[in-house]
């Protein structure tokens, strides 16, 4: 079964359709890269998977009983999605510690109890170790450059989630060497914790190189399948600028 | 000095001020650090000028003014906080509407019953006689509620303050949190606004969180220093005030003030101390080689 199925699911914003005709499935352990112009529909969509906003038309599975490993029947639930949002102004000049936010990340897994538990810290450790910030623990967040910043965001994520990390953008203002440094983390956690990846990104040549499937949009559902077809696709060849048409 | 203390503490009035106001204070502190990173600070200042209106409005009606001030600003809260979600209509615009409308009904209000007095000062600016008796004993008890649910819901107010968007998507509750953040600034409004005033009270919440920001890098500790800096501030204010005579609201205000200018001077000499020693060197190295 899939984690995620959608079937002929549109998602509106302020009233307006921004995409529509959504039919994919994502299964456990694949690495799907969202791609599209500014404006069409990638964030709304990431809205509609963290069920964030409802769908205006069709039907959206999550989890939908995850096969054979004794998960139950509802599979995922909302505490069970780790989310790398784009940062916002706000965090700019956020006095917090790296510590501090990663245990953030442990919040949902609490419920109505106030203070978190020794497995909380524990597991927040570890994420520090496995995202190679340990030096950076007692550091102040807004101090910390923004390859840093986001490798503190990805183990709060890491925190929240042992399924499905869905990220926003994760590289967009970073130099390319960070780039590439966190794209090889995520694909990491992919390939060694079996985590499945969904993330909206504008740069194709990373997405192609690293994603197990593709979904581009232009407010509707132009391509899905898997990374090599989609390099072959008519949709593929234009967008990452090799073919011509005239 | 003590001699001053023990002078003042004979006063009844006083001790029942200064009880209500550092607990105020220490809450006011507390909230003000989620309220300052929210960009929330203007809502404390649009909730005591609500405040204000239903005081006037309570004292007319000759009932106690709490009970008729704790329910209206606490709507006005909820009334604020959804407007500042809804993108469409602007949340500061909002909130200078509600604040000056109810200011006016409250100065109408005012000079159609007693006439424009002194109570109208006294609301302004605050007045350390406002207490009464049984005001005092509600007032501690609800300060007590404001914090413990302050400590208990901590560590969701920092992640609901850090990144609502993670919060909500993650699964928290972020609406519920953001209301229990609302509806506990005003509590503490209206229970500080008397003895601080309308017009002064929304410092409380601004400034110790602004403070402890120029110097301390954690939200732990953030939080922690500016409670402390909100009582310290508090408690000079007064015995302050009762030295010179001064009014007690501004008094407090200007030790925050102060105090203020001070952790931000300790935040700019380190630099320029590095700087100097740096050039020292530099001098000394240059006089070496010639």
């Amino acid at each position: 079964m899939a984690l995620i199925t959608c079937q002929d699911t549109s998602f509106a914003y302020d009233g307006n359709v921004a995409i529509s005709g959504l039919n994919f499935e994502v299964h456990r352990g694949d690495y799907l890269c969202i791609v599209g112009e500014n404006g069409s529909g990638k964030s709304t969509l990431i809205k509609g998977l963290l069920r964030l906003i409802a769908p205006s038309a069709g039907t959206i599975l999550i989890g939908g009983g995850l096969g054979g490993d004794g998960e139950g029947v509802d599979g995922l639930g909302a505490d069970e999605i780790g989310y790398l949002p784009q940062q916002t102004a706000t965090q700019k000049d956020f006095p917090a510690s790296v510590y501090e936010v990663v245990l953030s990340g442990r919040l949902s897994k609490r419920g109505i109890l106030p203070f978190y538990s020794k497995m909380d810290k524990a597991i927040a450790e570890e994420n520090i170790r496995r995202l190679g910030i340990e030096k950076l623990r007692h550091r102040c967040y807004r101090e910390l450059s923004g390859g840093q910043q986001q490798r503190v965001l990805l183990a709060r994520a890491l925190c929240a989630t042992k399924k499905i990390l869905l990220l926003d953008e994760p590289v967009a203002g970073l130099d390319p060497i960070v780039t590439q440094e966190l794209y090889q983390e995520i694909e990491k956690i992919n390939r060694e914790e079996g985590l499945t990846i969904i993330m909206v990104s504008h740069d194709i040549g990373s997405a192609v190189r690293y994603a197990s499937h593709m979904l581009h949009l232009q407010n509707k559902q132009v391509f899905f399948g898997t990374t090599e077809k989609y390099i072959a696709s008519e949709a593929g060849t234009r967008f990452m600028g090799g073919g011509r048409h005239d | 000095m003590i001699d001053t203390l023990i002078e003042m503490f004979h006063y009844t009035f006083l001790v029942r001020a200064v009880v209500v106001g550092l607990l105020v204070s220490l809450c006011a502190a507390l909230l003000g650090v989620s309220l300052v990173l929210k960009r929330y600070s203007m809502i404390g200042d649009g909730l005591s000028h609500v405040g204000f209106g239903t005081l006037a409005i309570a004292t007319a009606m000759n009932v106690a003014p709490l009970t008729v001030s704790i329910p209206v600003v606490i709507l006005t809260a909820f009334l604020l906080l959804r407007i500042s979600e809804n993108s469409k209509i602007k949340g500061d615009a909002a909130i200078a509407l509600i604040s000056t409308s109810s200011l006016a009904i409250g100065v109408v209000v005012i000079s159609l019953t007693t006439g424009m007095n002194t109570d109208v000062c006294n609301y302004m600016f605050g007045s350390i006689l406002a207490m009464s008796k049984n005001d005092v004993s509600f007032s501690i008890v609800l300060g007590i509620v404001v914090l413990v649910l302050f400590v208990l819901f901590y560590n969701k107010i920092f992640a609901v303050t850090f990144d609502e968007n993670f919060a909500k998507a993650t699964g928290t509750k972020t609406g519920l949190y953001n209301m229990l953040i609302a509806i506990l600034t005003a509590v503490t409004i209206v229970l500080g606004m008397r003895m601080m005033g309308a017009l002064l009270i929304s410092s409380l919440i601004i400034f110790p969180a602004l403070t402890s920001m120029r110097v301390c890098k954690k939200f732990k500790t953030v939080t922690i220093c500016s409670a402390c800096v909100s009582v310290v501030c508090f408690f000079i204010g007064v015995v302050v005030s009762y030295l010179y005579a001064t009014p007690t609201g501004a008094s407090v205000v200007i030790m925050n003030m102060i105090v203020f200018l001070l952790f931000w001077a300790a935040k700019l000499l380190p630099r320029m101390h590095t700087k100097e020693s740096h050039t020292n060197e530099n001098h000394s190295k240059e006089r070496k080689i010639s």
